[in-house]
């Protein structure tokens, strides 16, 4: 197990330090979730003031939007000079450089959230930080059953030559159940008498979800990368 | 196997949905809807196909994946087809008969969005099937499963969102007189999608037969 975890980290180690040297991936998708954001308040603000109810649908479709474009490049470094092969050749467990990949992304994408959560905050007037530890546990384990989902589907598209397309064509109607569950549980805490107990019941199915969804995942993704 | 199947299958699918109609004229009208109601004979049935071919297409993806069956593949790409087609067969009859009954075509009822969304994974399936290249196989396999998985997720998440869709549990508490034409019914469209799935089954595989035979011809 302490091996597994051991592999992980390298992954997760690897794929930051490319990262902090070059800062493609968070450079980009930072400023796609911002300009997505904004593109937002253009469309919901109406004189001077946002939509009513808006805010959890435009924050969860913006970490949506921005984390399929995070996921699409996830393993576009190892596309090249056979990176990917040389990966999968080593002698590992598979499934530990999958949840390193995983990791990795996770972490780009809390920084790509504290953006977003707070422009959404301030420019659709949502009161977002009332129950910051509520929203962040939707937050967290809304973005790992997506990720999750995800990081898998884009490992499994890397060799097929319509990946940029197809990856959110599968991503999305297999995570619409992480965008209900996210939305609904964020809008019980915003609106104007917050549900802490239907924020709960959410948050609980999101757990539900990742459970399933991060297994299923460990246990496919060894047979679907074989070639 | 299935050479023998498809015939036995077709015929007894054939009766069931000549007789179907004869036995839904003679069923009571509904007191409230009347006329209407008796779109739910073929309805819900279609739905039943559908979870049938989604059911079959998560077990023959998890076969495929870990097995290598050739013969699983080949099965779920005929279940992936059929349950597009009737879950459209649904979509069709659900806004038919939620005009006359709710007066609209449509609501985000749960059980309906829920419909959308299974619709849209299948679709995503084939079409990954269609554009994804060679290997496509092993990855709609992954989703196949991932479809399935989907299931009780979207049936709960949906079922808390939003609920004006009558209850399935209404179905076994049915009196007979409604209950006859709807098993009826039912049997014929179940009947229909193993018989149409024995068949396109039998279509990849001779599909794939060909393809042996033009790689042997090319290196004769």
């Amino acid at each position: 197990m302490s091996e597994f975890l051991r592999v992980a980290w390298l992954v997760v180690r690897k794929d930051l330090r490319v990262e902090s040297r070059s800062k493609e991936l968070l450079f980009t998708t930072l400023f796609f979730a911002v300009s997505c954001v904004l593109v937002f308040a253009f469309g919901f603000v109406r004189g001077g003031r946002a939509v009513d109810g808006a805010a959890p649908g435009i924050l969860w479709i913006a970490i949506a939007f921005s984390g399929t474009l995070a996921l699409g490049r996830a393993f576009e470094r190892e596309r090249y000079h056979d990176a990917l092969r040389g990966l999968l050749m080593a002698p590992v467990d598979r499934p530990a450089i999958y949840l390193g990949k995983l990791v990795g992304l996770l972490l780009l994408l809390v920084v790509v959230e504290a953006v977003v959560v707070t422009m959404v905050a301030f420019l659709f007037q949502a009161p977002l930080f009332q129950y910051p530890l509520r929203l962040g546990a939707l937050l967290s384990l809304g973005t790992i059953g997506f990720a999750s989902v995800g990081t898998l589907f884009s490992a499994m598209l890397v060799r097929t030559r319509s990946r940029a397309v197809l990856l959110p064509v599968l991503l999305y109607p297999v995570t619409i159940p992480v965008l209900i569950m996210g939305v609904s549980g964020t809008a019980a805490l915003v609106q104007p008498e917050p549900d802490l107990a239907m924020a709960r019941l959410w948050i609980t199915l999101l757990l539900f979800f990742d459970v399933v969804f991060v297994t299923l995942a460990l246990w496919t993704f060894e047979p679907v990368m074989t070639e | 196997m299935s050479r023998r199947l498809f015939p036995l299958l077709t015929g007894l699918s054939l009766v069931l949905f000549v007789t179907a109609p004869i036995v839904i004229v003679r069923a009571p009208y509904e007191s409230t809807m009347g006329l209407v109601q008796k779109i739910f004979y073929f309805h819900f049935p279609s739905w039943m196909a559908m979870f049938l071919a989604i059911f079959i297409l998560g077990i023959s993806s998890v076969i495929y994946l870990f097995r290598r069956k050739p013969v699983a593949d080949r099965l779920a790409v005929a279940a992936a087809e059929l349950a597009v087609v009737f879950g459209l067969m649904g979509l069709i009859t659900g806004p038919l008969w939620g005009i006359k009954a709710w007066g609209v075509w449509w609501q985000w009822d749960a059980r309906l969005t829920m419909a959308v969304i299974l619709e849209l994974i299948l679709v995503a399936y084939l079409l990954l099937r269609q554009y994804g290249g060679p290997g496509s196989d092993r990855l709609a396999a992954g989703l196949g499963i991932f479809a399935m998985a989907n299931v009780p997720f979207l049936y709960i998440s949906t079922e808390i969102w939003r609920t004006v869709h009558p209850r399935t549990s209404v179905v076994p508490t049915l009196p007979v007189d409604f209950g006859l034409p709807l098993w009826w019914s039912f049997a014929g469209f179940i009947v229909l999608c193993l018989a149409l799935l024995s068949a396109r089954g039998r279509l990849e595989e001779q599909r794939a037969a060909i393809d042996k035979l033009y790689l042997a011809l090319e290196e004769e």
